[in-house]
């Protein structure tokens, strides 16, 4: 960690008392997910961070507790710098409160792990699914979702394989 | 007859003025199938006579769930499906996973690998922009040029086909070096194209940049503030159009990109005409790039000796125990990675080409997040459109530059 990062983590640690984990040169600052537009505005208004570079999530099923780390990968051009700000989420009751008024583009990104993860956005302004169908049931990208697949047809069991598959039938 | 899921007014209350609940304007549903929106994308345009109120990009029509893939997949494996995500850069999407790969556990990568990796994503981003060059002039009727720019690229794919054995799809870069040595014909085939390309670009700029009609649809249209596509983490040519002076190939150099003297065009207008002039400009660099990284070359291994990672040489397999051993080992199980996150982004040719990943000490990836430019870069474009004609849409919509599969993933 170069020392312009030491700084900023510093900074963020005596301002939010937030935990930092190193990890092949990165920094991370592990938050309290109430806190979150704080610290994001924070780093964006002070420290000079305006970019959200990408903004994702983890589910660590079968923990529960924090289930969910929500992921703001943030740059300052200035600075050259990039930090990363780790949200835990509880499982029982994913939810967080929204950036998108701070940065535009956490709008589709929260919609995106809205419809992954099940990750609610508290005040968001438009909690729709991005990815999957409107009426979709469930978050793909969770541990406890099954990877889909699709059987392989034989000769021998054909008729049988193609009555149960899922794709419209006149 | 399946039957047709009714969409209500309320559910589109919330994106639309009042006016086009009280029926003033017209909802116009523009797409999945348009040609004009390159590929699956609808776009709900609110519309006062030809006048764009609102536009909502509707996605996620090509979605595949390559994230999901990816987890179940071994480290080397789940390379194959970044190349499906953004077809036009198929070799950047390898470069982008590797690099993350190599990251993770700690990879070096040999001199003359990273050269080959560089001539080959530059080349790509040739193609990639010749296919907005082509595709963009199309949209704003100009049609020959659609075909000279795919003349063009189909040399660099000729090129990549020699060297991977496949057009487009190429995996050919691995973790920790390239798939194998490029064959003699290589050089050759690049000199030939580097003597070449330069004229025809100065044909398409004779075609394009100062024609009237071209600079009528592009000249004021869709301008993007500084502020604004920051805040929309917009990258890219599109953020370079807009004033800000950011390319990670300069600002951040990976894979050798500090040695190659190369110019990163900035414009500030922000409007369509100047994101064209910016990718024209940086085609002309990329050409350099490749020039340069060609003639220094050097001679070496293009795979890392680190066998816990990189399977040894088929010629040592007949020959050594232990070599036998490691191959067998990878090809299997795969290696093994650490616990941690990483995130690691290049300079795709739409903009910040970002991998997060993280591993949980097994050979699979616990969670592969790609960061794809255009998800960012379309999600600006409400904010593009109004207040313009439709027709303008469709140049804005060019002028973006998108990719379809690698927004949806």
């Amino acid at each position: 960690m170069n020392t312009k990062l030491e700084k900023v983590i510093q900074a963020a640690r005596s301002e939010f008392a937030c935990a930092v984990e190193e990890f092949r040169g990165e920094a991370h600052l592990i938050v309290d997910p109430e806190r979150i537009v704080a610290v994001i505005t924070w780093l964006r208004d002070v420290q000079d961070f305006p970019l959200l570079s990408a903004m994702t999530a983890v589910d660590y099923w079968p923990k529960m507790d924090p289930r969910f780390h929500v992921i703001y990968q943030l740059t300052s051009l200035s600075k050259n710098l990039s930090v990363q700000v780790r949200a835990p989420v509880p499982g029982a009751r994913p939810v967080m409160s929204t950036v998108s008024g701070v940065f535009a583009n956490a709008n589709w990104r929260e919609r995106e792990i809205w419809d992954m993860f099940g990750i609610h956005f508290d005040g968001h302004p438009d909690p729709r699914r991005i990815l999957m169908p409107q009426d979709w049931e469930g978050h793909p990208l969770r541990k406890d979702y099954p990877l889909g697949y699709e059987e392989p047809q034989f000769t021998f069991n054909f008729e049988e394989i193609d009555l149960r598959k899922p794709y419209a039938k006149e | 007859m399946p039957q047709l899921q009714e969409v209500t007014v309320d559910e589109l209350k919330h994106l639309v003025s009042n006016r086009a609940i009280e029926g003033e304007t017209v909802l116009l549903n523009m797409g999945p199938q348009h040609p004009a929106t390159h590929g699956v994308l609808r776009l709900l345009v609110e519309l006062d006579g030809e006048t764009v109120v609102n536009c909502v990009p509707d996605i996620g029509f090509l979605h595949t769930g390559v994230e999901k893939n990816m987890e179940a997949k071994t480290y080397q494996k789940a390379e194959v499906m970044t190349d499906r995500l953004d077809y036009l850069n198929t070799v950047g999407n390898n470069l982008a996973y590797c690099m993350a790969v190599e990251k993770l556990v700690d990879l070096d990568v040999p001199p003359r690998a990273q050269a080959i990796r560089v001539i080959l994503t530059e080349l790509q981003r040739l193609a990639s922009h010749l296919v907005w060059i082509g595709t963009h002039a199309l949209d704003l009727a100009a049609m020959s040029m659609f075909m000279y720019a795919f003349r063009e690229r189909e040399i660099i794919l000729d090129i990549l086909e020699l060297v991977s054995g496949q057009r487009m799809m190429t995996t050919y870069f691995r973790p920790g070096g390239v798939w194998r040595d490029v064959p003699v014909e290589f050089e050759g085939a690049v000199r030939d194209f580097i003597k070449l390309f330069p004229k025809r670009i100065d044909e398409y700029e004779a075609l394009l940049t100062k024609n009237p009609l071209l600079m009528d649809r592009l000249l004021g249209i869709g301008v993007l503030t500084k502020e604004n596509a920051l805040s929309y983490g917009v990258t890219g040519p599109m953020l370079r159009a807009s004033g800000v002076d950011w390319d990670l190939r300069k600002v951040r150099p990976y894979m050798g990109y500090e040695q190659y003297d190369f110019e990163v065009p900035v414009r500030t207008e922000g409007d369509n005409y100047a994101r064209y002039l910016v990718r024209v400009q940086e085609m002309r660099e990329a050409l350099k790039i490749v020039e340069q990284a060609l003639d220094k070359l050097p001679m070496g291994p293009v795979r890392s000796d680190n066998r816990k990672f990189v399977p040894p040489p088929r010629s040592e397999i007949g020959t050594s125990m232990e070599a036998l051993i490691h191959h067998f080992k990878l090809w299997t199980e795969g290696f093994e990675a650490p616990r941690g996150g990483i995130y690691s982004a290049v300079e795709g040719p739409r903009g910040e080409l970002g991998v997060y990943l993280e591993g949980d000490g097994g050979p699979k990836p616990y969670r592969v997040h790609m960061r794809t430019p255009s998800f960012e870069n379309v999600s600006v474009l409400p904010v593009l459109a109004k207040g313009h004609l439709v027709a303008d849409l469709i140049a804005i919509i060019g002028s973006i530059d998108f990719v379809l599969g690698d927004i949806d993933r």
